[in-house]
């Protein structure tokens, strides 16, 4: 067959030159790939794809994007290729010099499902190069979850080139994860790439190792199964760790809520129902602080927490002291009644609230330093919630310090413990009284300043701490701040850790019904004070 | 010769009030159904309606005051027996709509089709009989109030620490009911239902019978605590109200009055919320919501707690005044006046209005010439008790 084989060495001889021919245009400059967008030819398009993005120019990522985009457009006539961006402005693609306008000739370059691909994969390896830090850690991780093997390539190459440490791990993960599932790789590779996944150890590492399927050699397998053993282990303690910090964060906000509560009640034996209102108007102050901040003086924005706390203090505070003194103190030995006429007053604080700043949630925005989270391990950790725990626990000590080391504190202890006595020897209770409502709704607002940053602040604010709050009273015990703080911290990890068991409703009715059996078992509370004083 | 003029006596207020209540619920019924549309007298179905939600509420108010006026137990929770008394007259209504529903499935009620039940949970069995119902609106509440009050008075949690449970209870149970897997209709409750006992619940004739039902109720409710507090019983019960400690002391198993006193009322309550809800037509939880309880507990303090009509007019009249107030323009400004009204009547009308009115009498009567100082002071002994000056 002469013929036969004459014509195939015809084919090759003609298909060599085409390709000598072509080479150039391959290894040829930049442009003229470009220029190759606007020969109306799939496969032209596709060689262009390849060569700009290997290119290394700073305009492959614009170009490739516009491409998927349908944002790149083409003027058969000229060779000319422009980039539409999103904000309407061209570029020529070429140079990258901007142009007036697109010639009306010019229309999008064209893609079909093969060069779809082409082009995600591009555009995926451009990424993994992006100058952008975020941008290369995001496109590392997404290449870690679809582990598309056509990807090995580019991760090599941007794991070669990467200096950021963070970074770094995240391709040599991807890397391990494409590996893994990549049929011809060598079992010493495939060991190696589950070793790394093990030693990223979260719960994406378990999904991965669990779905290598069943065709992999058996060392791999037996390796991948004692890595899927041991990140549950250590996630099972990691999620340990999670729950308690999470309690410790409720825990937290809690005795905040609860902290002047523990006052009032403790010393006075006043039960406060609009003690969840003088929160709200701690919350309203910082909103309106904010809000001057924000029209005169919007630099001192990260401040504004801190000009709220004392102011906060100041506002509610006196509110507190009018309210005992116009109030309360006419109703002292009768704690029921008292209850009634501070419901009546929460109602009335609500409404006018609700009459000056509206039914709807008001902004309060979180300063910088109060914003974002770091990572802890497996667990994140939000700055609000660790400065809320950190600022409450400075708030305790300060109080426990005034209660202890002054002279408001030892007489206000001595009205607590005796109070006839303590008038016997010359105190004024009924100034200790009112200092003592002060104090209590004081830190109330100061509550709310905290408590702005991590909910709705609306009218009904207070509302949503007033029931856990005196639940925490209650389970701690009277006349006791350490009662409180073991109280709050106690029902604050045992919702957490019933949460994920039970679901948050049905983990918070066992908390209540909890401290509904408790208060049989000990009805004065888990740090009652002892001696006759008590047995009112 | 005492104890008669006692009977007599007191008689005389209460005589008046069951009359009054005993008028209403035949006369408002008839006005509503015989006389012609749009004539003066004519009272319309929504003012039935409305008038019928009073007098529950006047019911639930009365066992309130059973156990806060007379035995000195604040409940911030009686709201929880009120709606489980609704809950279980809803199931009952629940299951007569039967195929009538959106899904007609003969079995279940249209919510839990909507949620894929497959079948019925076996609280809901039995429902579909009255009877049954009624016995559960009954036993539901007693059976929570026996439990509760058992382990609450026995270890002696008195006081506010009593309250603050009893509130704890009513808002675990409106967490539990807004859940959807609890099987009692989520936060949507139950509505829409057609028929009780065979009879259209939107009927006129229907409505006019459950208001008839509900100033019945009253009148048996008023009747049974005025049983209570003037027997024996009722006196021991005022005994633990005012010193707990001491009548203890001398004898009395204060835990056992308590927790019989508290199971009645709760009971009562549920009677009322059994009668509250065919008459509103629907039952959520929100009447679980903690701020419900204690604004029924208000209403007694208006009325003057330790006086049971007291506490019925004080809910009448406070309902009244909410709908007056919310439906015009003074709307926004109703939580400002109920606010005022808790601080007002908790510091300059402790004794409420029937109290105070009863306070002012007596005192009238002491200035009288001697010539009736003998029936007077006779009489001193019989008038509604006295408010202790400080109480815990």
């Amino acid at each position: 067959m002469p013929t036969n084989l004459s014509a195939r060495l015809c084919t090759f001889l003609l298909s060599l030159f085409l390709i000598a021919f072509a080479l150039p245009a391959f290894a040829g400059p930049f442009e003229d790939a470009v220029a190759k967008f606007a020969n109306e030819d799939y496969s032209d398009t596709d060689e262009a794809i390849g060569v700009v993005a290997s290119s290394g120019n700073k305009l492959a990522f614009p170009i490739i994007s516009a491409l998927q985009d349908g944002r790149l457009m083409a003027d058969p006539d000229s060779k000319k290729v422009y980039v539409t961006g999103t904000d309407g402005k061209s570029i020529d693609a070429a140079t990258g010099e901007p142009v007036a306008s697109v010639p009306d000739s010019a229309s999008a370059v064209r893609l079909n499902n093969r060069l779809r691909r082409s082009v995600d994969a591009a555009l995926g390896s451009l990424t993994l190069q992006s100058p952008d830090l975020g941008a290369r850690l995001q496109a590392a991780q997404s290449v870690y979850k679809s582990h598309e093997e056509t990807a090995l390539e580019p991760v090599e190459g941007a794991l070669a080139k990467e200096t950021n440490r963070s970074v770094k791990t995240a391709l040599s993960e991807a890397r391990a994860a494409i590996l893994l599932f990549k049929s011809d790789a060598t079992e010493v590779q495939k060991l190696e790439a589950v070793a790394t996944i093990k030693a990223r150890g979260d719960q994406e590492a378990l999904a991965l190792l669990s779905d290598i399927g069943t065709d992999q050699p058996a060392s791999v397998a037996k390796a991948a199964a004692s890595a899927i053993g041991s990140i549950q282990s250590s996630l099972a303690v990691w999620s340990t760790v999670q729950n308690a910090w999470y309690g410790l964060s409720l825990g937290s906000v809690l005795l905040l809520a609860a902290i002047g509560l523990a006052i009032t009640f403790g010393v006075m034996g006043v039960i406060n129902m609009a003690h969840g209102e003088m929160v709200m108007i701690g919350a309203y102050t910082t909103f309106v602080v904010q809000e001057v901040i924000r029209t005169r003086y919007p630099a001192l924005f990260d401040y504004s927490l801190l000009i709220a706390v004392p102011l906060a203090f100041l506002v509610a505070g006196a509110i507190g002291v009018v309210i005992e003194r116009s109030i309360i103190r006419f109703l002292y030995g009768r704690p029921l009644e008292t209850l009634l006429a501070t419901w009546g007053l929460s109602l009335v604080l609500q409404q006018a609230v609700r009459t000056m700043f509206g039914p709807t949630n008001r902004e309060v925005g979180n300063p910088s330093w109060m914003s974002g989270a770091f990572d802890l391990g497996q667990i994140t950790i939000t700055y609000n919630r660790l400065w809320i725990l950190v600022f409450t626990l400075a708030v305790f000590m300060i109080l426990l310090a005034m209660l202890r080391y002054t002279a408001l504190g030892l007489e206000m202890r001595a009205v607590t413990q005796n109070r006839r006595m303590a008038a016997s020897m010359g105190i004024a209770t009924s100034r200790v009284d009112a200092l003592t409502f002060g104090l209590g709704s004081g830190i109330a607002g100061i509550a709310g300043v905290a408590l702005s940053q991590i909910d709705n602040v609306s009218p009904n604010l207070g509302q949503s701490y007033i029931i856990d709050s005196f639940m925490v009273v209650v389970f701690g015990g009277v006349g006791n701040l350490w009662g409180t703080l073991v109280g709050a911290f106690t029902l604050g990890i045992a919702n957490k850790f019933l949460e994920p068991v039970a679901g948050a409703v049905l983990g918070k009715i066992a908390i209540l019904v909890l401290i509904i059996l408790f208060i049989q078992k000990r009805p004065r509370g888990l740090f009652a004070l002892k001696g006759r004083a008590v047995e009112a | 010769m005492t104890s008669h003029m006692l009977t007599r006596s007191l008689d005389r207020g209460a005589a008046i009030f069951l009359a009054v209540v005993a008028a209403c619920g035949i006369l408002i019924p008839l006005s509503n159904l015989l006389l012609p549309a749009g004539s003066f007298l004519q009272v319309p179905t929504y003012l039935v309606a409305l008038w019928g939600k009073y007098v529950c509420y006047a019911i639930l108010a009365l066992s309130i005051d059973l156990i806060w006026g007379y035995c000195g137990i604040l409940s911030l929770g009686h709201g929880a027996f009120f709606a489980l008394g609704g809950y279980a007259m809803g199931m009952y209504l629940m299951r007569q709509i039967g195929t009538r529903g959106v899904y007609g499935n003969p079995i279940l009620p249209d919510f839990m089709v909507f949620l894929n039940y497959s079948k019925l949970p076996w609280y809901w069995h039995g429902f579909d009989m009255f009877w049954f119902a009624a016995l559960m609106v009954l036993f539901v509440p007693g059976l929570l109030a026996f439990c509760f009050g058992w382990l609450a008075f026995r270890s002696r949690v008195t006081g506010v620490y009593l309250s603050i449970i009893t509130q704890a209870m009513t808002y675990a149970l409106l967490l539990a009911f807004f859940r959807n897997d609890f099987g009692f209709g989520g936060n949507n409750g139950m509505t829409d239902f057609k028929d009780i006992l065979g009879f259209n619940v939107q009927a006129e004739g229907t409505r006019g019978a459950l208001f008839m039902l509900s100033c019945l109720g009253l009148i048996v409710s008023f009747l049974i605590c005025r049983a209570v507090v003037s027997s024996k019983l009722g006196k021991v019960l005022i005994a633990i109200r005012d010193a707990e400690s001491r009548s203890r002391f001398l004898g009395y198993r204060v835990e056992s009055y308590k927790l019989f006193v508290f199971t009645l009322s709760a009971c009562m309550a549920g009677v009322a919320g059994a009668l509250y809800v065919p008459q509103v037509g629907i039952i959520n939880p929100s009447e679980f919501a903690p701020g419900n309880s204690i604004e029924a507990v208000i209403w007694v303090a208006v009325g003057g707690r330790g006086t049971l009509v007291g506490a019925a007019l004080g809910a009448i009249v406070v309902n009244y005044a909410k709908t007056f107030f919310t439906s015009g323009v003074l709307a926004p400004y109703w939580l400002f006046m109920l606010g005022a009204l808790f601080i007002l009547v908790t510091l300059l009308l402790p004794k409420g209005i029937v109290g105070t009115f009863n306070a002012w009498r007596e005192a009238s009567k002491e200035r009288r010439p001697a010539a009736a100082t003998a029936s007077a002071a006779a009489e001193d002994g019989v008038t509604e008790p006295k408010m202790a000056e400080k109480r815990s």
